[in-house]
Protein backbone atom coordinates (compact mmCIF):
# COMPACT_ATOMS: atom_id res chain seq x y z
CA UNK A 1 0.00 0.00 0.00
CA UNK A 2 2.81 2.36 0.96
CA UNK A 3 4.74 1.40 -2.18
CA UNK A 4 1.67 1.96 -4.38
CA UNK A 5 0.98 5.31 -2.73
CA UNK A 6 4.53 6.56 -3.38
CA UNK A 7 4.49 5.36 -6.99
CA UNK A 8 1.13 7.01 -7.69
CA UNK A 9 2.31 10.23 -6.06
CA UNK A 10 5.53 10.11 -8.09
CA UNK A 11 3.79 9.48 -11.42
CA UNK A 12 1.14 12.11 -10.72
CA UNK A 13 3.74 14.71 -9.79
CA UNK A 14 5.83 13.97 -12.87
CA UNK A 15 2.74 14.18 -15.09
CA UNK A 16 1.96 17.66 -13.79
CA UNK A 17 5.57 18.78 -14.21
CA UNK A 18 5.81 17.54 -17.78
CA UNK A 19 2.22 18.52 -18.55
CA UNK A 20 2.85 22.20 -17.90
CA UNK A 21 5.94 22.15 -20.14
CA UNK A 22 4.23 20.34 -23.03
CA UNK A 23 0.83 22.05 -22.88
CA UNK A 24 2.32 25.50 -22.56
CA UNK A 25 0.79 26.80 -25.77
CA UNK A 26 -2.45 24.82 -25.70
CA UNK A 27 -3.52 25.21 -22.09
CA UNK A 28 -4.78 28.33 -20.42
CA UNK A 29 -5.14 28.23 -16.63
CA UNK A 30 -7.54 30.83 -15.31
CA UNK A 31 -6.02 33.57 -13.16
CA UNK A 32 -8.10 32.51 -10.16
CA UNK A 33 -6.86 28.91 -10.41
CA UNK A 34 -3.26 30.10 -10.66
CA UNK A 35 -3.89 32.09 -7.49
CA UNK A 36 -5.71 29.30 -5.66
CA UNK A 37 -3.10 26.55 -6.11
CA UNK A 38 -0.35 28.12 -3.96
CA UNK A 39 -2.96 29.00 -1.34
CA UNK A 40 -4.24 25.43 -1.20
CA UNK A 41 -0.64 24.26 -0.79
CA UNK A 42 -0.03 26.73 2.04
CA UNK A 43 -3.25 25.64 3.78
CA UNK A 44 -2.34 21.94 3.64
CA UNK A 45 1.20 22.46 4.90
CA UNK A 46 0.15 24.86 7.67
CA UNK A 47 -2.53 22.39 8.78
CA UNK A 48 0.01 19.57 8.87
CA UNK A 49 2.39 21.76 10.92
CA UNK A 50 -0.41 22.72 13.33
CA UNK A 51 -1.82 19.23 13.85
CA UNK A 52 1.60 17.62 14.25
CA UNK A 53 2.54 20.33 16.77
CA UNK A 54 -0.58 20.25 18.93
CA UNK A 55 -2.05 16.80 18.57
CA UNK A 56 -0.88 13.26 19.31
CA UNK A 57 -3.43 10.75 18.04
CA UNK A 58 -6.78 12.33 18.88
CA UNK A 59 -5.62 14.07 22.09
CA UNK A 60 -3.35 16.98 22.89
CA UNK A 61 0.41 16.60 22.56
CA UNK A 62 1.34 17.96 26.00
CA UNK A 63 3.90 20.68 26.68
CA UNK A 64 7.36 19.71 25.46
CA UNK A 65 6.58 19.35 21.74
CA UNK A 66 4.53 22.55 21.30
CA UNK A 67 7.14 24.48 23.31
CA UNK A 68 9.94 23.16 21.10
CA UNK A 69 8.04 24.03 17.92
CA UNK A 70 7.31 27.53 19.29
CA UNK A 71 11.04 28.16 19.80
CA UNK A 72 11.74 26.91 16.27
CA UNK A 73 8.94 29.04 14.79
CA UNK A 74 10.24 32.13 16.56
CA UNK A 75 13.72 31.54 15.12
CA UNK A 76 12.27 30.94 11.65
CA UNK A 77 10.33 34.18 11.93
CA UNK A 78 13.57 35.99 12.85
CA UNK A 79 15.02 34.45 9.66
CA UNK A 80 17.48 32.16 11.43
CA UNK A 81 19.11 29.47 9.22
CA UNK A 82 17.03 26.33 8.66
CA UNK A 83 19.43 24.10 10.59
CA UNK A 84 19.23 26.40 13.65
CA UNK A 85 15.41 26.26 13.55
CA UNK A 86 15.28 22.47 13.47
CA UNK A 87 18.01 21.90 16.06
CA UNK A 88 16.61 24.50 18.49
CA UNK A 89 13.12 22.97 18.28
CA UNK A 90 14.41 19.46 18.94
CA UNK A 91 16.78 20.59 21.71
CA UNK A 92 14.05 22.54 23.54
CA UNK A 93 11.67 19.58 23.51
CA UNK A 94 14.45 17.19 24.57
CA UNK A 95 15.60 19.43 27.46
CA UNK A 96 12.04 19.89 28.74
CA UNK A 97 11.52 16.12 28.74
CA UNK A 98 14.85 15.64 30.50
CA UNK A 99 13.54 18.04 33.17
CA UNK A 100 10.47 15.86 33.55
CA UNK A 101 8.06 18.11 31.65
CA UNK A 102 6.29 16.29 28.84
CA UNK B 1 29.88 36.64 -18.00
CA UNK B 2 32.45 35.14 -15.69
CA UNK B 3 31.04 36.95 -12.66
CA UNK B 4 27.57 35.66 -13.54
CA UNK B 5 28.92 32.11 -13.54
CA UNK B 6 30.60 32.66 -10.21
CA UNK B 7 27.41 34.01 -8.62
CA UNK B 8 25.48 31.07 -10.00
CA UNK B 9 27.98 28.59 -8.58
CA UNK B 10 27.90 30.32 -5.20
CA UNK B 11 24.10 30.18 -5.19
CA UNK B 12 24.22 26.50 -6.11
CA UNK B 13 26.58 25.70 -3.22
CA UNK B 14 24.47 27.65 -0.72
CA UNK B 15 21.24 25.98 -1.81
CA UNK B 16 22.91 22.55 -1.83
CA UNK B 17 23.95 23.01 1.81
CA UNK B 18 20.40 23.97 2.77
CA UNK B 19 18.95 21.02 0.85
CA UNK B 20 21.26 18.56 2.60
CA UNK B 21 19.94 19.88 5.93
CA UNK B 22 16.26 19.73 4.92
CA UNK B 23 16.75 16.34 3.27
CA UNK B 24 18.44 15.02 6.42
CA UNK B 25 15.53 16.11 8.59
CA UNK B 26 13.16 14.49 6.11
CA UNK B 27 15.07 11.19 6.22
CA UNK B 28 15.35 11.18 10.02
CA UNK B 29 11.67 12.06 10.47
CA UNK B 30 10.50 9.35 8.05
CA UNK B 31 12.38 6.79 10.15
CA UNK B 32 11.08 8.35 13.37
CA UNK B 33 7.52 7.89 12.04
CA UNK B 34 8.24 4.18 11.87
CA UNK B 35 8.36 3.91 8.06
CA UNK B 36 10.65 1.31 6.44
CA UNK B 37 14.13 2.49 5.38
CA UNK B 38 13.36 2.29 1.64
CA UNK B 39 10.42 4.72 1.89
CA UNK B 40 12.38 8.00 2.25
CA UNK B 41 14.85 6.91 -0.48
CA UNK B 42 12.09 6.02 -2.93
CA UNK B 43 10.25 9.26 -2.20
CA UNK B 44 13.31 11.46 -2.63
CA UNK B 45 14.09 9.94 -6.03
CA UNK B 46 10.62 9.26 -7.45
CA UNK B 47 8.58 12.14 -6.00
CA UNK B 48 11.39 14.67 -5.45
CA UNK B 49 9.23 17.43 -3.98
CA UNK B 50 10.07 18.47 -0.42
CA UNK B 51 6.70 19.75 0.76
CA UNK B 52 4.74 16.80 -0.64
CA UNK B 53 7.25 14.36 0.85
CA UNK B 54 6.88 15.85 4.34
CA UNK B 55 3.12 15.87 3.91
CA UNK B 56 3.02 12.26 2.71
CA UNK B 57 5.27 11.05 5.54
CA UNK B 58 2.91 12.70 8.04
CA UNK B 59 -0.13 11.01 6.49
CA UNK B 60 1.13 7.70 5.02
CA UNK B 61 0.91 5.59 8.15
CA UNK B 62 -2.60 6.85 8.92
CA UNK B 63 -4.08 6.94 5.43
CA UNK B 64 -2.18 6.32 2.15
CA UNK B 65 -5.16 7.65 0.17
CA UNK B 66 -5.10 10.97 2.03
CA UNK B 67 -1.31 11.08 1.55
CA UNK B 68 -1.60 10.70 -2.23
CA UNK B 69 -4.52 13.11 -2.54
CA UNK B 70 -2.89 15.83 -0.43
CA UNK B 71 0.50 15.31 -2.09
CA UNK B 72 -0.95 15.63 -5.60
CA UNK B 73 -2.91 18.71 -4.67
CA UNK B 74 0.24 20.22 -3.22
CA UNK B 75 2.20 19.41 -6.38
CA UNK B 76 -0.47 20.75 -8.73
CA UNK B 77 1.46 24.03 -8.62
CA UNK B 78 4.04 22.39 -10.92
CA UNK B 79 1.56 22.67 -13.79
CA UNK B 80 1.66 26.50 -13.89
CA UNK B 81 5.41 26.29 -13.08
CA UNK B 82 5.95 24.18 -16.17
CA UNK B 83 3.95 26.62 -18.27
CA UNK B 84 6.07 29.50 -16.99
CA UNK B 85 9.36 27.67 -17.48
CA UNK B 86 8.43 26.27 -20.88
CA UNK B 87 11.46 25.54 -23.01
CA UNK B 88 14.03 26.95 -20.58
CA UNK B 89 15.34 23.42 -20.01
CA UNK B 90 15.78 22.84 -23.77
CA UNK B 91 13.41 21.94 -26.61
CA UNK B 92 14.51 18.36 -27.35
CA UNK B 93 12.49 15.42 -26.02
CA UNK B 94 15.33 14.10 -23.89
CA UNK B 95 15.81 17.49 -22.24
CA UNK B 96 12.12 17.88 -21.55
CA UNK B 97 11.54 14.33 -20.30
CA UNK B 98 14.49 14.38 -17.90
CA UNK B 99 14.42 18.09 -17.15
CA UNK B 100 10.79 18.09 -16.04
CA UNK B 101 11.57 15.73 -13.18
CA UNK B 102 14.06 18.27 -11.78
CA UNK B 103 11.42 21.01 -11.57
CA UNK B 104 11.00 22.43 -8.05
CA UNK B 105 10.04 25.79 -6.54
CA UNK B 106 13.70 26.75 -6.15
CA UNK B 107 14.72 25.78 -9.69
CA UNK B 108 11.81 27.75 -11.13
CA UNK B 109 12.65 30.81 -9.03
CA UNK B 110 16.33 30.75 -10.04
CA UNK B 111 15.58 30.16 -13.71
CA UNK B 112 12.94 32.86 -14.06
CA UNK B 113 15.37 35.33 -12.49
CA UNK B 114 17.57 35.02 -15.62
CA UNK B 115 16.73 36.89 -18.83
CA UNK B 116 19.13 35.36 -21.35
CA UNK B 117 17.86 32.02 -22.81
CA UNK B 118 21.33 30.41 -22.79
CA UNK B 119 21.87 31.44 -19.20
CA UNK B 120 18.37 30.21 -18.30
CA UNK B 121 19.07 26.76 -19.61
CA UNK B 122 22.40 26.60 -17.80
CA UNK B 123 20.79 27.77 -14.55
CA UNK B 124 17.90 25.30 -14.84
CA UNK B 125 20.18 22.30 -15.23
CA UNK B 126 22.85 23.38 -12.76
CA UNK B 127 20.40 24.19 -9.96
CA UNK B 128 18.17 21.22 -10.83
CA UNK B 129 20.97 18.64 -10.74
CA UNK B 130 22.49 20.24 -7.63
CA UNK B 131 19.17 20.06 -5.81
CA UNK B 132 18.46 16.48 -6.83
CA UNK B 133 21.90 15.35 -5.68
CA UNK B 134 21.98 17.25 -2.39
CA UNK B 135 18.37 16.33 -1.55
CA UNK B 136 19.10 12.62 -1.93
CA UNK B 137 22.42 12.89 -0.12
CA UNK B 138 20.64 14.65 2.75
CA UNK B 139 17.94 11.98 2.80
CA UNK B 140 20.58 9.27 3.14
CA UNK B 141 22.30 11.12 6.00
CA UNK B 142 18.97 11.57 7.74
CA UNK B 143 18.09 7.88 7.40
CA UNK B 144 21.48 6.95 8.89
CA UNK B 145 20.91 9.40 11.72
CA UNK B 146 17.33 8.25 12.31
CA UNK B 147 18.32 4.59 12.34
CA UNK B 148 21.19 5.21 14.76
CA UNK B 149 18.90 7.07 17.16
CA UNK B 150 16.49 4.75 18.92
CA UNK B 151 14.11 6.86 20.96
CA UNK B 152 13.22 9.87 18.85
CA UNK B 153 10.98 11.57 21.42
CA UNK B 154 13.76 11.87 23.99
CA UNK B 155 15.79 13.71 21.33
CA UNK B 156 12.87 16.02 20.53
CA UNK B 157 12.69 14.93 16.87
CA UNK B 158 8.89 15.11 17.03
CA UNK B 159 9.27 18.88 17.51
CA UNK B 160 11.79 19.13 14.66
CA UNK B 161 9.22 18.07 12.04
CA UNK B 162 6.62 20.84 12.55
CA UNK B 163 9.40 23.40 13.06
CA UNK B 164 10.94 22.41 9.72
CA UNK B 165 7.54 22.76 8.05
CA UNK B 166 6.99 26.19 9.57
CA UNK B 167 10.39 27.36 8.33
CA UNK B 168 9.44 26.17 4.83
CA UNK B 169 6.01 27.82 4.67
CA UNK B 170 6.68 31.06 6.53
CA UNK B 171 7.75 33.04 3.42
CA UNK B 172 4.45 32.26 1.62
CA UNK B 173 2.48 33.34 4.71
CA UNK B 174 3.73 36.92 4.35
CA UNK B 175 0.99 37.38 1.76
CA UNK B 176 -2.12 38.37 3.73
CA UNK B 177 -4.91 36.44 1.93
CA UNK B 178 -2.71 33.33 1.89
CA UNK B 179 -2.11 33.72 5.62
CA UNK B 180 -5.84 33.99 6.36
CA UNK B 181 -6.59 30.92 4.26
CA UNK B 182 -3.75 28.91 5.81
CA UNK B 183 -4.42 29.81 9.45
CA UNK B 184 -8.17 29.24 9.12
CA UNK B 185 -7.51 25.89 7.47
CA UNK B 186 -5.04 24.93 10.20
CA UNK B 187 -7.58 25.80 12.92
CA UNK B 188 -10.24 23.65 11.20
CA UNK B 189 -7.75 20.77 10.95
CA UNK B 190 -6.81 20.92 14.64
CA UNK B 191 -10.46 21.10 15.73
CA UNK B 192 -11.37 18.19 13.44
CA UNK B 193 -8.52 15.94 14.65
CA UNK B 194 -10.33 14.45 17.70
CA UNK B 195 -13.44 13.60 15.69
CA UNK B 196 -12.30 12.59 12.19
CA UNK B 197 -10.22 9.55 11.13
CA UNK B 198 -6.48 10.25 10.72
CA UNK B 199 -5.54 11.89 7.42
CA UNK B 200 -8.84 13.67 6.86
CA UNK B 201 -8.30 16.64 9.20
CA UNK B 202 -5.37 17.96 7.13
CA UNK B 203 -7.52 17.76 3.98
CA UNK B 204 -10.23 19.73 5.83
CA UNK B 205 -7.76 22.64 5.84
CA UNK B 206 -8.86 23.30 2.25
CA UNK B 207 -12.05 24.74 3.78
CA UNK B 208 -9.82 27.70 4.63
CA UNK B 209 -10.12 28.69 0.95
CA UNK B 210 -13.73 29.65 1.72
CA UNK B 211 -12.41 32.73 3.54
CA UNK B 212 -11.70 34.14 0.07
CA UNK B 213 -15.46 34.34 -0.46
CA UNK B 214 -15.92 36.65 2.51
CA UNK B 215 -16.61 40.25 1.55
CA UNK B 216 -13.32 42.11 1.47
CA UNK B 217 -12.98 44.74 4.20
CA UNK B 218 -12.61 48.33 3.06
CA UNK B 219 -9.13 49.57 2.17
CA UNK B 220 -6.50 47.91 4.33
Amino acid sequence: MTLAAIIVLGIGTYTMRLGGVLLRERLELSDSLQRLLPMAAAALLTALAATSTLMAGSGFAGTARPAGVAVGALLAWRKAPFVAVVVAAAATAALLRMAGID
Amino acid sequence: MRTIQRTLLRDAVAIAAAMVAVGASFGAIAIAYGLPVWVPFLMSTVVFAGGAQFLAVGLLAASPVAAVFAGLLLNARHLPFGMAIGSSMGTGWRDRLIGSHLMTDEVVAFTLAEDDPVQRRRTYWLIGITLFTSWNLGTALGVLLGTAVGDYESLGLDAAFPAALIALILPSLRDRPTRTVALTGAAVAVLATPVLPAGLPVLCALLGLLTLLLPRRAAT
